[in-house]
């Protein structure tokens, strides 16, 4: 209990450290650039305080449960050898952490604004609403995709860079026939699927499959699954754009 | 301190309703599927619970006082009276918008959650050759420069695809060189490099800038920032690694040039 303390106590100076570099930037711009005083000091000092807490119980909780739980689950699937069981977790996985990341909610919300302004949709709100929900089920069937694709290439054992430069030919070729105006949604949509409770329990799956698994190493092919969900993302939000 | 108290019941709702799917599909397979009770139950829910109340306060922290302020710095760097003082499209002056968008773009990856999981587990996996720290930095540089060309494609009018497709050619060229250990990871830390902190900062930035900037429209333009900053990490992380490899290289031939001869 006392080493857990201790721990705690140094994961909260990190979190300290991590934190300056912003108050670094933002007190300069504030001072030096912009010449204007903080507003509401009291307020600033406080939320980062809460900012500092949050960090830390994250780090720990991180290492006590997000880590250990990937891991025990790829070693129970790896164990029962069930290959459709584990496609089916990792597809339920990366669809279910998807549909309901505010990131992309809000993403799809200005998506849908755009196409109604470009005049590719009704301007009415049930034709945006139906698009951003479109959208939004179209982003989270490519994560799941993207998982499966994942898991089967550490199970086989592919070389990541020929799925991943497949995965660049694909984006590529969708940009060439996309409409212009659904582009630049589609290229960010790459980069917000991934939350922050995601990424530990997939990346924990990842290594945990890969050296539960013979012949396979966990840093060459343990890691890998977040690039594949935040790669196959723009692909689909490209088609999603054109069959619209 | 009342204010974020009432906040804080507010987000932690929303966040628990969030995780509610991940928590679900879990308990669905390790109930129906696997049939074994997970090791260490009781020490996996207080950790969980640390996660969510962790990120529940980070949330209400940055809401009340981090993004409101970097809101502001956003709008009031790219406003006309700052950007537009010479309406020539030069790039001195915007110099003060390439500066902040390199340098938040930096911090706030570093204090990214999710970055900071994925150095922690490498370190764990590659037996501590890989640096927590080190990796974080190499990813906060990509993402920094990542941005600040963002801001540049913004302001010259380029589109965004040359870009990408470019560092895509950059970054398929680095992985013939590349230590075949760093190219998972490599690729990893694009898409971990935006979620909480990041996103929203970087887009009032955008959104901002394309308002402001004559013949841009925030629709078409303000996007893409984002997409710079999930692509130029993975070339900047593969170039730690080879510089680290090069170094390795040239100690290990002084060092026979000293004994060989």
């Amino acid at each position: 209990m006392k080493q857990g303390r201790y721990k705690i106590i140094e994961l909260f100076i990190n979190s300290l450290r991590d934190l300056a570099p912003i108050v670094a930037v933002i007190a300069f711009f504030q001072f030096v650039v912009l010449r204007q005083p903080i507003p509401n000091v009291l307020n600033l000092l406080s939320g980062l305080l809460f900012v500092v807490i949050g960090l830390t119980l994250f780090v720990r909780g991180l290492e006590m449960s997000l880590f250990p739980l990937g891991e025990a689950m790829a070693y129970a699937f790896a164990r029962k050898g069930s290959l459709l069981w584990l496609l089916l977790f990792a597809f339920a996985l990366g669809f279910g952490t998807t549909i309901a990341e505010p990131a992309l909610i809000a993403v799809a919300d200005k998506a849908a604004e755009i196409a109604a302004q470009g005049g590719g949709l009704e301007n009415t709100s049930v034709a945006q609403h139906n698009y951003a929900i479109g959208l939004r089920i179209t982003v989270a069937l490519s994560v799941g995709f993207a998982i499966v694709i994942g898991v089967l290439r550490i199970l086989r054992g592919w070389p990541i860079q020929y799925v991943i430069i497949g995965g660049y030919i694909g984006v590529v070729i969708m940009t060439w026939f996309a409409p212009p105006d659904i582009i630049g949604i589609a290229y960010d949509s790459g980069g917000v699927t991934t939350s922050t409770i995601t990424v530990p329990l997939v990346t924990a799956l990842g290594v945990g499959l890969a050296s539960s698994i013979r012949g396979r190493n966990p840093m060459v092919d343990g890691f890998g699954l977040i690039a594949f969900a935040s790669l196959t993302p723009m692909i689909f939000v490209m088609a999603y754009g054109m069959l619209r | 301190m009342m204010d974020h108290l009432a906040h804080f019941w507010h987000v932690l709702l929303a966040t628990g309703l969030d995780v509610l799917p991940i928590v679900l599909i879990i308990v669905v397979f390790q109930v129906g599927v696997l049939r074994r009770p997970l090791p260490h139950l009781r020490r996996q829910l207080i950790g969980f619970s640390y996660v969510l109340l962790g990120l529940t306060f980070f949330l209400v922290g940055l809401d009340e006082a981090l993004f409101p302020l970097g809101e502001i710095m956003a709008q009031q760097l790219t406003a006309p009276s700052v950007i537009g003082a010479n309406t020539a499209n030069s790039w001195t002056a915007y110099l003060w918008v390439y500066v902040f968008a390199a340098t938040i773009g930096f911090a706030t990856t570093v204090a990214e959650p999710a970055l900071i999981a994925v150095s922690i587990k490498a370190h764990e996996v590659s037996g501590g050759a890989i640096n927590v720290w080190g990796l974080r930095m190499a990813v906060a540089i990509g993402v920094a420069i990542g941005i600040a060309l963002g801001v540049f494609r913004i302001v010259s009018g380029i589109p965004l695809q040359y870009f990408i497709i470019s560092g895509y050619i950059l970054v398929v060229i680095q992985t013939a060189y590349a230590p075949r250990s760093i190219i998972a990871l490599a690729y990893d830390s694009g898409g971990v490099t935006t979620s909480t902190v990041t996103v929203p900062l970087v887009t009032a930035l955008g959104l901002g800038l394309a308002s402001n900037v004559p013949g841009r429209s925030p629709m078409l333009d303000g996007f893409g920032l984002i997409a710079f900053a999930s692509l130029i990490p993975i070339i900047t992380v593969m170039g730690y690694a080879q510089l680290g490899q090069w170094r390795a290289h040239r100690k290990a031939r002084q060092s026979d040039k000293l004994t060989g001869e």
